[in-house]
């Protein structure tokens, strides 16, 4: 009886699995297809065109280098804000509390077509144009959140007698807290930030209220190839975006397995 | 790495107020560390949504200018002409939550209860479909759902199976969930579309509390005669309600604003608010009633999360 129960929690663990992947699976499959019309939809013919020119379609690539920038650069102050957010949180009482708690909390139970609208109907009032900036500024803000509860979990669950025992050896608070305490919190600040970028460089709607023509992310490109046509290169890059990710997450995770071992 | 990243990716513990509170600082710091964040949500989160509510009460065209006129009326005429469409989100968000939790359970206990290695490995694979933009993920659904020459068709005729796929049609239509039998293009495809998107917003925070799940727990539960149905019941089930808490907002949340998936997996029957709101907004350039629709749609959110969350008796979101 247990027995059967074990496998049939396997079974449904590896159906849910098999969920989650299959679409990246169909991705990679349609980027060796060559089809004949200017959809995507249907396999052909094998074709290594897409993969031999990935910025063989106008536009693809600088839609690609400008969520980059926009992804780098809002997860940066983005971890930046947060990290001082969750200090504070974490660290210190103060007056305020629940409504900063509350603050934080907003963004993430607002749904994004309510964030982007509003933000639209700001810059509309204030005068701001729509671009790469009002972008930017609406990504830093749906990131900050995130990143501050995952950095405030770190803070947290830290053991405070590691930092008196610093101060007890000398060290002093500046220095306890850059080989101290930020190593410690290390790896609530990088999954804040990763979970940042990938949050920015994948935002669709929010971004779509606050884009002007001259600021296509690559998000924006692939809904609009989605109206008119889609290129194979699309799934190239999607493609190579899963493999980069998944080499970048076992390889950290690599790194940290051996460190653990020398510690 | 994944391990962070799944650990933090959700409000499920709330540290609360600081266990230790460390020697006195000077009572300016913390509100110095704060001070820029907040600063920025103040001016791009909380003032926008002051200029909506009072984009909703204005008047007037967009050549013209709006003038504030206290126009309560405008949201009785929203929820008069766009009802069906909110109650739709609703409802489809409602079932794509429960499909996910029903998804995601199994999974997530599946890799809590790995260790070292094997446990690492599934959660990069939990988080790794992510960094395909969302968009190319969905698309690749429309190929797998579409009826004619879709992948499932052929992955179905191959194995001699493809009654299957007529027979799955045969029963939409039956139960009139599809007026022609296709999977793309009815409800259950914007379903299956939310269900798919959130699913790790499910997994992530269900794996970090049954992640914390003590193992002697479930030992003393099977010292003390219970089944293993009782354990889940009266140990496991309670222990990962945080985890089912915010797996179950971070899933209906988005979902309940999303209209990706109805464009791209549904028809004109399957319309969502949020693409309501986009078009009002982007389109018809009606802003006042755009303004409305977006202040509604954050009213019944925020009230029916407020009340989960008290019901639930988590008390601490964040």
């Amino acid at each position: 009886m247990s027995w059967i129960r074990r496998h049939l929690l396997t079974v449904a663990a590896m159906a849910t699995l098999t969920i989650l992947l299959v679409p990246n699976l169909v991705v990679a499959i349609y980027s060796f297809n060559k089809p004949d019309g200017r959809f995507n939809y249907e396999l052909k013919r094998f074709s290594l065109d897409a993969w031999l020119h990935p910025c063989g379609t106008p536009g693809i690539c600088d839609s690609l280098g400008l969520s980059l920038r926009i992804g780098l650069t809002a997860s940066v102050v983005a971890t930046f804000l947060g990290t001082m957010i969750a200090f504070a949180l974490g660290r210190h009482r103060f007056r305020g509390r629940a409504t900063t708690n509350l603050l934080i909390f907003m963004p993430m139970a607002t749904p994004e077509v309510v964030m982007g609208s509003s933000l639209l109907a700001l810059f509309l009032n204030i005068g701001l144009s729509t671009g790469k900036l009002a972008i930017l500024i609406a990504h830093i803000m749906f990131c900050l959140s995130f990143v501050v509860v995952a950095v405030k979990a770190r803070v947290a669950s830290l053991d405070p007698r590691l930092e008196e025992a610093a101060a007890d050896l000398g060290s002093r608070p500046v220095s306890t807290f850059v080989r101290v305490t930020l190593p410690l919190v290390a790896p609530g600040i990088a999954a804040g930030a990763l979970l940042a970028f990938s949050l920015s460089f994948d935002d669709y709607i929010i971004t779509n209220f606050n884009a002007s023509p001259n600021s296509v992310t690559f998000p924006m490109y692939v809904w609009g190839a989605s109206q008119r046509g889609t290129p194979v290169q699309i799934n190239v890059i999607g493609t190579v975006m899963f493999l980069v990710s998944v080499a970048f997450v076992l390889g950290a995770q690599l790194v940290a397995a051996r460190r653990a071992k020398r510690a | 790495m994944a391990e962070a990243v799944a650990e933090s990716a959700l409000p499920t513990r709330s540290p609360g107020t600081p266990a230790r509170p460390r020697r006195r600082r000077a009572n300016w710091v913390p509100y110095a560390l704060l001070a820029p964040g907040l600063l920025w949500l103040i001016v791009f989160f909380v003032a926008p949504m002051v200029t909506t509510l009072s984009t909703s009460l204005q008047q007037g065209n967009v050549d013209d200018g709006y003038v504030l006129t206290g126009n309560v009326a405008v949201y009785w005429e929203a929820l008069q002409a766009y009802w069906p469409q909110l109650l739709r989100s609703l409802v489809y968000a409602g079932i794509a939550t429960l499909l996910s939790l029903a998804l995601g359970y199994p999974l997530a206990y599946f890799i809590a209860s790995r260790k070292g290695r094997a446990k690492n490995f599934l959660l990069v694979l939990v988080i790794a479909p992510f960094f395909t933009s969302f968009l190319i993920r969905t698309m690749a659904w429309q190929s797998i759902l579409s009826g004619e020459g879709g992948l499932l068709e052929k992955l179905l005729g191959w194995l001699h199976l493809g009654f299957l796929f007529d027979w799955f049609g045969n029963v939409l239509e039956f139960l009139h969930l599809s007026p022609n039998g296709q999977i793309l293009g009815s409800p259950w495809a914007v379903v299956w579309g939310l269900t798919y998107n959130f699913l790790p917003f499910m997994i992530l925070p269900l794996y970090t509390s049954l992640d914390r799940l003590d193992g002697r727990l479930l030992e003393a539960a099977g010292d003390l005669y219970a089944t293993p149905r009782e354990t889940f019941r009266y140990v496991t089930w309670p222990l990962s309600l945080p985890g089912v808490v915010s797996g179950t907002l971070l899933t209906f949340i988005p979902a309940a604003g999303d209209y990706i998936n109805s464009r791209l997996l549904g028809n004109t029957n399957t319309v969502m608010i949020g693409q309501v709101i986009d078009s009002q907004f982007l389109r018809v350039l009606d802003y006042p009633l755009a303004a409305a629709l977006s202040f509604i749609l954050l009213i019944l959110i925020l009230g029916m999360v407020t009340a989960y969350v008290r019901k639930a008796g988590t008390e601490e979101l964040v």
